[in-house]
């Protein structure tokens, strides 16, 4: 390991700008003549439009115009799409309602948007928003999935009959009902996962500028995926054809999978910008994030998982109900289906499993990825089971675990994947041994004459990154490919400047790809630079998301790397007069093997473009493109264990410590890496102990719309955490990588409320365990 | 926010003036602004009186503390003459909303705003303070209405706050865990005439002395006294933080503490 | 309309705005300062931390009229010339910012925590002061590392100096 290359603990390029208040993110971008832009949003969660009334608001200070759905659609400008096709297991394709990104004749949840208001200034634009008059008929709301699904709903709807969008199924439903059948012993479990709201801390945003002469827009907005954006809006939604539309995503202020989806907002900020003739800027309030960015989770399963007489897992049967809330976004179909029942064999060999998904309409917030999508719903209720079964089986949690665990690979699951590569039981044994698992019934002693309830509690993950061969993501629906590109630019006097279509915010990639130059070529990371985010810059990019951008984003860099060497040593052994197999890279030089010959890097890039003398029929200059898909996906996976102490009184839970150990395959950068952990777990406890949305039954508001309500993490509520790395390469891709960017927010729940229901001694508890119902659970226990 | 017109008031007769009517006192502003940010209030004019230095400061003489109505949390709980005199009242402080809060947040806003989960209602109450205005002198108890509602007339001014020192005194504050807010906080403070107990945060009316636990304690202040008390929860705030019997359960375990606190 | 006067960064800045303006937007708009951010509508993720008169306080819940006649420290001014606060210094080195976007909060935040501790902190105390300041990427993690690391560089530096 070079002192900047991969494996070394770099502190990042990208710092200097963001801790001196350098950091350029869409709400700092100004452009002449700019105005400012309010949306008309519904304060019903399921109503009629009968009519809007514009005409005061345009009357009012320093109003440019008020726009509303229907000039949207007179426009032309397209509904919004989900761009994953799932078909019923009637084989009907999946019952998609109209999105219009400006509500025409119906609202159906509280925040959908009515019409935009643009003005001089935000605060003008607000007082104007108030003036526009929208009469509504009001109309019964439904707010949870299970409701939504019964006769006599309220429909939301017409293409979805009874609001159900599609019901799905993966497995072998015979072979699953066989096992329950024969079964010793049959677990069972409702499972409830709890809704989120990402609080990506900085809100979305987006600055439209169309150019009239040019008849070309760019939109700068927070984006995961710029690239997308524009091919969205420009395939679907008629903004402008791609050669005329340019989307930025500057710095962005966190994702978590929420700024990967194409809202209405950025779309309507386009429209109104060529409407009005000014640039347009939109930037969310708090509120109005909780209210319109994509939710998280919000499942309810049922679960029987079955053993044979010797503790084996014989089946898993699963009936699953996801909330896809108002509409669907724009990949909310793939999340509770391919990201989910996929991983529901966990780490365990399981001969036969069976899922049965149905997606619902409600009247709430659209659902779609949030940190780990699919893969935490999967992991809570393969490890909320697991430990149940070890209780009410009599033995140690761990050693059913263990008992269960695949140990060779390649393993094909009965749910389409196939694990390539890893070792659970190594995982297991460090989480335990750091965790003093050993010891942790005399610690309980200890607490209880303190008067505490001490708990312990794991969770054995698996989860999918890398996502994965676009033929096979394409044959289960997917609408787009899930390769990345990369092109590599060596400039004339030897620096570096790596284009990318994954788009870091918070990720570090301007210094972890930055490293895998400089492991490759010797050149000092300063010398680097990754351009991302500007589809006028980066041919073409897929994003970041799903734990790819290492495994994926990165492999495509070494592509594009594998060609400028192998044009640079042509080179080289030109200059040289030597055989091209004998030249080697070390320490920034070209040389030859076994001789004293050598040429610096900046002065073979050099000979590249001067192209005096170059081998014959080259063509001059150092410049590589490529792209790269994944021929599998790759299976991050690790142990987590929470011990928790539980006050009696008041059911405040604190978490003692809390040990992480993951098999991510190679590593760049490990504190990037530990980074990425403690994040994903400080969410994972979030949703455990803290966050979840949630909305007033009768009138579908959501009552935590703001941090007042809405519990985020704060330092006080977690603890630093121990993390270790017991690493298998992947073998899917040149680095090595499984991707570690969600397994944190994966693997957590479960070992959280694992560790309170053992504290407390009651199964029975809701995520998130806040105070209330933890002394609630206990209430109940003792009497 | 809605269009407003910030005045800085030169004195406290100055900030009467201008005062009443459409018209708010800003002095923190820690709660006003946030209210108006979201469109909450809509005053047609703010008249600061932070920077007013008559209203700033903690004055002890004998076993009487007055502290000025603009001077600051953070100010309060590093009070070097208060700290000596009266330490529970500068961690009491020390524990309102999180540093930044506390520097601008006043005493004088946080009662005259009355919101029903602030703390110093509670202090003041348990201390039998007098609310000082600049036309008259309110005991503290009937200072505090109801939600939000204080006995302040149009365009009165709060302008310090004066209690004595009691013998014992003990405060333990169950949070709101999103919000940061008292979801119950619980007072205690012993006097010559007894003890009182006033809890905040849980009380459908703001404000209020729990009867149950000063008959309780009537003979002292005895953690022990306390073994399996039951607190009514009607009257009792119900919102997804916690439920009425919630509530109840923690003001008799916040009590338990407090005094635990104050008999150490 | 109000008139204000203030010190920012070192430079007096002057200029006539809406009485509503709040002090960040008159950083951000007028002194186009964009590095404190604006995160919640409720004064509670600390993204808009700066220092008025030598106090950390949250610029989005403080009229630029109020600060009028204060002296301003934002992140861009934290820094001496070309050399990184011992704060700064130790977000980097410790990895204690991802995102990048509740950082200038954070750091402006600690910078005043570790002024009012010259006794020393602990992750408890830490954890416990941070209670005003909202991180969604680090689990906080590395952002307690770092401040109690400069909370050493510093009462070592000042030694240093005293000596």
């Amino acid at each position: 390991m070079g002192m900047e290359g991969i494996g070394a603990r770099v502190a990042r390029k990208e710092d200097k700008r963001f801790i001196t208040g350098g950091g350029r993110y869409t709400d700092d971008m100004v452009l002449p003549g700019m105005k400012h832009a309010v949306f008309v949003r519904s304060p019903h969660a399921h109503a009629d439009i009968k009519g809007i009334d514009v005409a005061e608001a345009k009357d009012m200070p320093g109003v440019v115009d008020v726009l509303t759905g229907r000039q949207l659609k007179a426009d032309g400008v397209g509904n919004l799409i989900c761009g994953w096709m799932i078909h019923s297991k009637d084989g009907s394709p999946m019952k998609m309602g109209a999105w219009s990104p400006l509500a025409v004749d119906r609202v159906r949840y509280v925040g959908d948007a009515v019409a935009i208001v643009v003005a001089d200034t935000k605060g003008q634009a607000r007082d104007a928003a108030e003036k526009v008059v929208v009469e509504y008929d009001e109309k019964d709301a439904v707010i949870v999935a299970a409701e939504a699904l019964k006769p006599g709903a309220p429909q939301l709807h017409p293409e979805a009959e009874n609001n159900l969008i599609f019901d799905w199924e993966l497995g072998d439903a015979k072979a699953t009902d066989e096992a329950l059948a024969k079964a010793a012993h049959i677990t069972k479990m409702h499972i409830v996962n709890n809704r989120l709201v990402p609080n990506a801390m900085e809100p979305r945003a987006a600055l439209a500028h169309y150019d009239k002469a040019e008849d070309h827009t760019t939109c700068w907005t927070t984006s995961q995926n710029p690239h997308v954006a524009r091919l969205v809006m420009s395939a679907f939604y008629n903004i402008a054809p791609e050669n005329k539309l340019r989307v930025i995503a500057p710095d962005v202020g966190g994702g978590f999978g929420s700024k990967i989806f194409i809202y209405p907002e950025e779309v309507v900020c386009c429209w109104a910008s060529k409407k009005t003739g000014v640039p347009v800027k939109w930037v969310a309030d708090r509120t109005e994030s909780f209210l319109t960015d994509a939710h998280g989770r919000d499942h309810v399963s049922e679960v029987q998982m079955a053993f044979d007489a010797d503790n084996r897992i014989i089946g898993l049967k699963v009936d699953t109900i996801a909330n896809f809330g108002a509409y669907m976004s724009l990949f909310s179909s793939s999340v509770p289906t391919y990201l989910y029942a996929t991983l529901l064999s966990g780490q365990y060999a399981i001969p036969a499993i069976h899922a049965n998904v149905r997606a619902v309409y409600t009247n709430t917030s659209p659902v779609d990825a949030y940190r780990g999508a699919g893969r935490p719903e999967a992991t809570y209720l393969v490890e909320r089971t697991m430990e149940t079964a070890a209780r009410e089986l009599g033995v140690s949690p761990a050693e059913l675990r263990r008992k269960n665990f695949v140990t060779q690979f390649p393993h094909q699951t009965p749910v389409i994947m196939c694990y390539d590569a890893g070792d659970y039981a190594a995982s297991l044994d460090a989480a335990m041994q750091a965790a003093d698992y050993a010891g942790f019934p005399a610690r309980r002693e200890e607490a209880k004459r303190r008067g505490k309830l001490r708990g312990i509690g794991m969770s054995n993950y698996i989860e999918a990154c890398g996502i994965a061969p676009s033929a096979a993501v394409g044959s289960l629906g997917a609408g787009v490919g899930l390769w990345e590109s990369a092109e590599v630019r060596v400039n004339a006097v030897g620096t570096i400047e790596v284009l990318t279509g994954s788009h870091s915010h918070g990720q570090g990639h301007e210094t972890t790809f930055a490293q895998l130059v400089n492991q490759r070529f010797g050149v000092p990371i300063d010398s680097v630079s990754i351009v991302h985010g500007d589809t006028d810059k980066v041919q073409m990019g897929m994003g970041t998301y799903g734990s790819r951008s290492g495994a994926v984003g990165m492999s495509a860099i070494v592509k594009a790397l594998d060609k400028v060497e192998a044009k640079a040593k042509k080179i080289a052994a030109h200059l040289m007069e030597a055989d091209e197999s004998d030249i080697v890279i070390e320490n920034g030089e070209l040389k030859v093997a076994g001789t004293d010959k050598s040429v610096p890097w900046f002065q073979l890039a050099l000979a590249a473009y001067t192209a005096h003398n170059l081998p014959a029929g080259m063509e001059p200059g150092l410049k590589e493109t490529a792209f790269y898909d994944p021929s599998n996906f790759t299976f991050p996976a690790g142990c987590y264990i929470c011990e928790v102490e539980v006050d009696p009184d008041t059911g405040v839970t604190e978490i003692i410590q809390f040990v992480a150990a993951d098999d991510f395959g190679n590593i760049i950068n490990p504190m990037i890496v530990e980074g990425q952990v403690h994040g994903g777990i400080a969410q994972g406890i979030g949703q455990s102990m803290l966050e979840g949305a949630h909305y007033d039954a009768g009138s579908g508001q959501l009552i935590t719309a703001s941090y007042m309500d809405y519990c985020m993490p704060r330092a006080d509520d977690l603890p630093s955490f121990q993390v270790s790395h017991q690493n298998t390469p992947c073998p899917g891709n040149p680095l090595g990588i499984k991707g570690c960017g969600e397994a944190g927010a994966i693997g957590s729940p479960p070992a959280v409320i694992n560790a309170i229901t053992d504290a407390i001694g009651n199964n029975d508890l809701l995520m998130p365990a806040t105070p209330e119902r933890v002394w609630a659970a206990i209430h109940v226990a003792k009497h | 926010m809605y269009a407003v017109n910030y005045h800085r008031a030169s004195s406290v007769a100055d900030a009467a003036k201008r005062g009443g009517g459409d018209a708010k006192y800003l002095s923190g502003g820690m709660t006003l602004l946030p209210a108006m940010k979201t469109r909450l209030a809509a005053p047609s004019d703010l008249v600061d009186l932070s920077r007013l230095e008559e209203l700033r400061g903690v004055r002890i003489s004998g076993r009487t503390v007055t502290i000025g109505a603009a001077t600051t949390h953070y100010e309060v709980s590093t009070d070097a003459g208060l700290k000596s005199a009266f330490p529970l009242l500068c961690r009491f402080a020390s524990l309102i909303g999180d540093p930044a809060v506390r520097y601008k947040g006043t005493i004088g806003g946080s009662i005259a705003n009355n919101d029903p989960a602030a703390d110093y209602p509670a202090a003041l109450v348990a201390l039998g303070a007098t609310v000082v205005t600049d036309k008259r002198e309110i005991a503290a108890e009937d200072f505090f209405t109801g939600l939000f509602e204080t006995a302040l007339d149009d365009g009165e001014i709060v302008t310090a706050v004066r209690f004595d020192i009691p013998e014992k005194a003990g405060w333990e504050k169950f949070r709101n865990p999103a919000s940061r807010y008292a979801i119950v906080g619980v007072f205690v403070a012993k006097k010559g005439d007894g003890v009182r107990v006033a809890v905040t945060g849980a009380g459908d009316d703001g404000v209020f002395r729990s009867k149950e636990i000063e008959a309780a304690l009537a003979k002292g202040l005895d953690q022990k006294a306390l073994d399996g008390i039951s607190v009514p929860s009607d009257g009792l705030m119900g919102d997804i933080h916690a439920s009425p019997e919630y509530r109840a359960n923690l003001i008799a375990v916040m009590a338990k503490r407090a005094v635990a606190q104050a008999a150490g | 309309m109000s008139d204000v006067v203030m010190t920012v960064n070192g430079r007096k800045v002057a200029a006539s705005v809406e009485d509503r303006t709040l002090l960040v937007h008159f950083l951000r708009e007028n002194l186009n300062l964009t590095g404190t951010h604006v995160g919640c509508d409720t004064s509670q993720c600390g993204a808009c931390v700066v220092h008025v008169d030598g106090k950390a306080v949250k610029s989005c819940t403080m009229l630029a009229a109020q600060a009028s006649g204060s002296t301003i420290v934002t992140i861009e001014g934290l820094a001496e010339g070309a050399e990184l606060h011992p704060v700064q210094a130790a977000f980097r080195e410790h990895h204690g910012l991802q995102c990048g976007f509740c950082t200038p909060g954070m750091i402006m935040a600690a910078t005043d925590m570790i002024r009012r501790h010259p006794e020393g902190l602990d992750e408890k105390t830490v954890r416990h002061e941070l209670e005003g300041n909202i991180c969604r990427c680090t689990g906080y993690h590395n952002i307690v590392k770092a401040i109690l690391a400069a909370s050493k560089a510093m009462a070592a530096g000042g030694e240093a100096k005293a000596a």
